[in-house]
């Protein structure tokens, strides 16, 4: 699948790459932040 | 029933809820399979196979600018009439818009190096663009910085509005100055396809991808911005008592 992209393999994959990182960056960080403020809301609730 | 009653957060939070599995199993099927279908076109007879770095530029590109005419809505309806939940959605999607306009950097430095011989020429839009990340980045320094939300609300939305000044450019700029390596738009509603349906589907399906996964991460940090602010009122009622 590489060969395919000739010449030009290096900056297309650098690009995918890249931009997956951010993407996948960004939804975990955003899952991790959305669980871990429901837990501290959960427990603020408890104590009340 | 107006649409107002989604200021209210318990509202907001109840329809959000319901609406979220459907938005993430929609986001889960057409950015795949918009991305699959992008990877999989043949190359351009000029570009080369670099012509497969436009499902992700262009869909980031324009994500971030509509992110931001987004905040600006919000954030109009919050200094006007003072919903909090347009507030706390404006700050939910600027971290969502900064990525994406990193994203539309870095693909297009990187697609730029093979096609005009440099990564980065001080071009109209480029320069916008560039512009248009730094006022995101301030807007969240804004918001981390102030500790009244009320207050990081107002000075955020001004600058919201300031900002859009840029973000209209990063639109708009290649028309405006008529100079520089950045073309015109890829997609128009003009009479005359300037792509070519090979490559425009799969281009829109990656489009509405990125549009979904929009909505998607805003719903979901809108929500987290929403239970950290009760939490943080809770708290804060525990210490008087």
């Amino acid at each position: 699948m590489i060969a395919e992209l000739g010449r030009h393999a290096a900056p297309v994959l650098a690009a995918w790459s890249i931009s997956g990182v951010l993407i996948v960056g960004l939804i975990a960080q955003t899952l991790v932040a959305a669980s871990r403020a429901r837990r501290a809301l959960e427990k603020v609730e408890r104590r009340g | 029933m107006s649409i107002w009653e989604y200021a209210n957060p318990v509202k907001f939070m109840r329809t959000s809820g319901a609406v979220l599995p459907w938005l993430v199993g929609a986001t889960a099927i057409c950015l795949p399979a918009g991305l699959i279908w992008g990877w999989s076109v043949p190359e351009d007879y000029k570009q080369g196979a670099t012509v497969k770095i436009m499902f992700l530029h262009v869909p980031s590109a324009m994500m971030a600018i509509n992110i931001w005419v987004m905040m600006l809505v919000a954030s109009l309806i919050w200094l006007i009439r003072r919903h909090h939940v347009s507030a706390l959605a404006a700050r939910a999607a600027a971290p969502i818009g900064a990525v994406m306009t990193v994203v539309a950097l870095v693909t297009g430095a990187v697609w730029g190096q093979p096609t005009w011989g440099t990564w980065w020429e001080w071009d109209p839009r480029l320069t916008s663009f560039l512009i248009l990340l730094l006022f995101y980045l301030g807007y969240m320094a804004l918001w981390s910085a102030i500790e009244n939300p009320d207050s990081a609300a107002d000075l955020t939305g001004v600058m919201c509005l300031v900002g859009s000044v840029f973000a209209f450019l990063s639109r708009y700029a290649a028309h405006f100055w008529n100079q520089g390596l950045h073309q015109g738009s890829t997609i128009s509603v003009a009479p005359g396809d300037r792509i070519s349906s090979v490559y425009s589907y799969p281009l829109y399906t990656c489009m509405l991808g990125f549009f979904l996964l929009f909505v998607t991460l805003l719903l979901i940090r809108t929500r987290t911005e929403i239970r950290r602010r009760r939490t943080a009122a809770l708290l804060a009622r525990e210490m008087r008592a």
